[in-house]
């Protein structure tokens, strides 16, 4: 995108129809670094990248639990996303307060998109500049929606936001006529793994991917550290003994990945104690 | 007594005029449930909870909503019955009453309840309560419906009597031991 004469305010359209500096917001959910989710019957699942902005701070808080029901992984501005998960976990209370009901995610993710839209027609203010990935569990099942910068929002299988989101929506893809009938550990797998196509080659650690999971019978909760862990461990060892022969671009990948897995093991489990603020 | 929404009942006693005040809410609180058109629904416990609130309120501002209200309903198979005060006092049970009803029925209905009364018994159940709280009531009139809540929703029967007998000599003649 270029700048141009009608992108200044959010309150000027240009000829063809487009507000850009929504556009603009929605840019910045792509800088942002992934959020992934994905959804059965019953579970949903919500993954995220941690950056930290350099070796000694600690990483970026990106998933929020809103309610005991409804959790939020986000992309792009954290800040704005602070305050909109504020926002929600305020409407959630109130319901719960007035109706000692949970408040139906449908009904949330609306007001979140209200309120996006807002900022997309008033002078005074801008759009949000992030993407929120909103898992919760109601009445009428499991559901994973996304909402724009732009006041849209959507319901999905399974999706992916965030800077190189494209390589876990392909993987997303091919898997997720599968996940309805998944079951909790598998999905969480599925994670892990979207996830780590995002990082393309990078190590996958624990510390550097949150999941949290919500589901029937199971409250919003972050996996901890060590759970993660375990599970990335698992994998290391089916790829070690995953034939090499059958794809060997897999296979070089996939014995570089066993190598470093192991180095990243033993780095993994001395960075726990050097680095206490990874958790 | 008025059907609210889909799935539940309000039965109330008192003030009449509080009583359509409260209606009123009620109606406003339907509607814009359903304008959010999408699969979800205000169930009994919700509305219980928000007329609990609504009581409750009234009562901090010493200006409260004179009824005691009985809210009944079935939502996705579960059964649910409450009741709130007119000081916003609320609790659910198996079987609950206002004013004298608290009294003079619940006794009977704690004998004779039981989980697997069917629809007749029920009412049988119901109007045995009713003749009691009848022959007591020196402004009762013997008019009274039943209501019946289901999954599929929400039927109010006619006004009907109940077969009443006031031979008694103790009626003919009230003074005698005086």
């Amino acid at each position: 995108m270029f700048r141009n004469q009608y992108d200044t305010d959010v309150t000027t359209w240009s000829p063809a129809g487009r507000l850009f500096q929504v556009e603009y917001a929605m840019e910045a959910v792509k800088q942002g670094s992934a959020a992934i989710g994905l959804r059965s019957r019953t579970h949903v699942v919500l993954g995220c990248v941690n950056k930290a902005n350099s070796e000694l701070s600690s990483h970026q808080k990106k998933i929020f639990k809103v309610d005991d029901h409804i959790g939020v992984a986000i992309a792009g501005l954290t800040a704005d996303g602070r305050v909109l998960s504020r926002y929600m976990r305020n409407e959630c209370i109130n319901y719960s307060f007035t109706y000692e009901s949970p408040l139906p995610v449908g009904r949330l993710v609306v007001q979140l998109a209200d309120k996006a839209q807002v900022c997309t027609q008033r002078s005074w203010k801008r759009p949000y500049g992030v993407g929120l990935l909103v898992a919760g569990l109601d009445e009428s099942g499991a559901h994973l929606y996304y909402n724009c910068p732009s006041g849209n929002y959507f319901e999905y299988q399974a999706f992916a936001i965030g800077s190189r989101s494209q390589a876990a929506k392909t993987y997303l893809e091919r898997r997720f006529e599968n996940f309805t009938d998944s079951s909790r550990d598998d999905l969480v797998k599925d994670a892990i793994t979207a996830i780590r196509e995002t990082l393309q080659g990078e190590t996958l650690k624990s510390s550097i991917c949150t999941i949290a999971v919500v589901g029937v019978g199971e409250p919003f909760h972050v996996l901890d550290q060590g759970t993660v862990q375990q599970i990335i461990d698992t994998f290391e060892i089916a790829a070690e003994q995953e034939d090499p022969a059958t794809e060997p671009d897999a296979a070089t990948g996939q014995e570089a990945a066993t190598e470093q897995g192991t180095a990243a093991d033993q780095g993994g489990s001395t960075d726990e104690g050097a680095a206490p603020m990874d958790i | 007594m008025k059907p609210i929404g889909k799935h539940s009942l309000l039965g109330a006693s008192g003030e009449i005029s509080d009583f359509q005040e409260i209606l009123r809410y009620l109606d406003e609180l339907i509607l814009y449930d359903n304008m959010w058109d999408d699969g979800n629904s205000l169930g009994p416990k919700e509305v219980h909870n928000y007329l609990t609130r609504v009581m409750y309120n009234r009562r901090n501002k010493f200006n409260p909503l004179w009824n005691s209200l009985v809210l009944g309903g079935v939502k996705k198979g579960q059964k649910y019955l409450g009741t709130v005060s007119m000081i916003g006092v609320n609790f659910e049970d198996n079987h609950v009453a206002t004013g004298f009803g608290n009294h003079l029925a619940r006794p009977i209905l704690r004998q004779e309840w039981h989980e697997n009364l069917s629809f007749e018994d029920g009412v049988r159940l119901l109007e045995k309560c009713m003749r009691v709280l009848l022959y007591r009531d020196r402004s009762a009139v013997n008019k009274l419906q039943i209501a019946k809540i289901t999954e599929v929703g929400v039927t109010i029967s006619q006004p009907y009597s109940l077969k009443t007998y006031w031979e008694f000599s103790a009626f003919e003649n009230p003074a005698q031991g005086a």
